[in-house]
């Protein structure tokens, strides 16, 4: 599939059949293991709150999830029905297979503090930010995981369209609230998650919202 | 006698070895005295050097169609290095021209654009792996093509970036010059034939000591059905580092805030 406008899907999962069922309050790190063949949903509870999550192969941790890979195997820059993220190996690592949202990004990364000082002001350089959420998931995990694994990312819910003159643009997001996303993992994954605490960016009205997470097992068909 | 402090002879065009001054070649206009090396870069090949803060890079296509592919890292602390994101999203641009900067993930200014004769340099990061390679041109290998063979623009950064310790985890999204890629109204790349004729021009000012890792492979999006990539001609020359009215520090607010980011490493 190389079309890469919204294609909106529901999902027919059923929530009661999930055996991961987790909210993550806002600003908040989330590190998870799931099976290849196993579903992941993540929700937008309140909308337009970015879900920043960088994927690793979980049997060989420097597989990581590659945004140039999966832009260049797709022809294209948004994520949506269809869309499969691909690996720094150029091998698929999930499929997203449900999406009520209908575009997410990957050329807008993860915030941090010392993005922050660039983008907004010298003195926001305190302030909580992804890439912090990031690596202290990973310093408390100690599994080998650090600073140069930290790639970029997809941040689900958010919405950056490019121009046709190449100008990066940060559009009134086109999620809102329960609208979710639902990925079917094609190899084992460890996922890595901030739920994102910008509070300088109105694409989330400043104000960081819950998100939730639910697994389900490989259906029968 | 010659004495053990006596200061090396200069250098010029009569020493002993083979390193011809190239850049008077596609650079002619650069101060003789200022430049450090020169080098033409056979297509699809690949090298590495570190740039001290305050030099620059002169590159110039030799060919039309060329592309050079660079990735970037701070050359003492090679955790420091070019981020894709942060430096779009910063400049709020998916190209790149003159006044740019590219940005390192700690929000320091590892280099900045400061000269540009195409006005589009692709930073969306697309690299020729092997299996592209493969599929699109099929196989031409060392032993029946010695070194004409076909070589991909990962394993070139990839063979240059182990050179440093870095290993195929640090490869980044690199920066993919003289070449443009679009982005239509439904998300789709959109490759730009023809785009950077012969001499075009662009040059890189380092703003820190930079390692750079460079593959003259051709990009993976390029439609051509032939395996041809084109020469590119480097020149590193002394400028010294951004002044208080520096183009690149005024072209935007984030670019004088990620210079000043990386002006208070080398106080």
């Amino acid at each position: 599939m190389t079309a890469t406008a919204i294609r909106i899907q529901e999902s027919p999962l059923d929530p009661a059949q999930a055996v991961v069922n987790q909210v993550l309050p806002s600003g908040e790190p989330y590190l998870l293991h799931f099976k290849q063949g196993q579903t992941l949903r993540i929700v937008d509870l309140e909308g337009n709150q970015a879900v920043d999550v960088i994927f690793y192969n979980a049997q060989d941790l420097a597989e990581h999830y590659s945004a140039t890979d999966t832009m260049l195997a797709q022809g294209g820059i948004y994520l949506t029905t269809g869309s499969v993220l691909m690996s720094s190996e150029g091998r698929p690592m999930l499929t997203i297979v449900a999406d009520t949202c209908g575009r997410h990004d990957t050329l807008g990364g993860a915030c941090a503090a010392e993005s922050n000082t660039v983008r907004y002001a010298l003195q926001k350089k305190y302030m909580h930010s992804c890439r912090d959420n990031y690596l202290i998931a990973l310093q408390h995990a100690d599994i080998g995981l650090g600073k140069r694994d930290l790639v970029p990312n997809v941040n689900f819910f958010m919405n950056v369209p490019v121009t046709a003159d190449g100008q990066l643009t940060f559009a009134d997001g086109v999620s809102g609230p329960g609208k979710y996303v639902e990925l079917r993992a094609e190899m084992d994954i460890l996922m890595l998650v901030s739920n994102c605490p910008q509070l300088n960016n109105p694409c989330n009205a400043y104000n960081p919202t819950p998100a939730q997470f639910l697994v389900w097992d490989a259906q029968d068909v | 006698m010659a004495q053990p402090f006596d200061a090396p002879a200069p250098l010029t065009s009569n020493q002993p070895v083979d390193a011809p001054a190239f850049w008077q070649r596609f650079a002619p206009d650069l101060p003789a005295d200022r430049v450090m090396w020169s080098e033409i870069v056979p297509g699809g090949c690949h090298w590495s050097w570190v740039m001290p803060r305050g030099s620059r890079l002169r590159m110039v296509t030799l060919e039309a169609g060329a592309n050079l592919s660079m990735v970037l890292y701070h050359a003492r602390e090679k955790l420091e290095r070019y981020n894709m994101p942060d430096s779009l999203k910063a400049q709020h641009t998916a190209h790149y021209t003159r006044g740019h900067v590219l940005m390192s993930d700690m929000g320091r200014a590892l280099a900045s654009i400061t000269a540009d004769t195409v006005g589009w340099h692709d930073p969306l990061g697309a690299l020729l792996d092997a299996e592209r390679l493969h599929a699109k041109y099929g196989d031409q290998t060392f032993h029946t093509h010695r070194n004409g063979m076909f070589r991909s623009g990962k394993d070139g950064l990839l063979i240059e970036i182990g050179k440093y310790g870095l290993a195929r985890r640090d490869l980044i999204a690199p920066v993919n010059f003289f070449t443009k890629v679009a982005v239509d109204a439904e998300g789709r790349f959109q490759f730009a034939p023809e785009h950077a004729p012969a001499g075009a021009m662009v040059e890189l000012r380092f703003d820190m000591d930079t390692l750079i890792a460079i593959s003259t492979a051709p990009h993976p999006l390029d439609p051509s059905p032939a395996y041809a990539p084109r020469k590119v001609g480097l020149a590193a020359w002394k400028s010294g580092p951004a002044d208080a009215h520096d183009f690149n520090r005024r072209f935007r607010p984030e670019c004088a805030r990620a210079l000043h980011n990386a002006d208070m490493t080398y106080l």
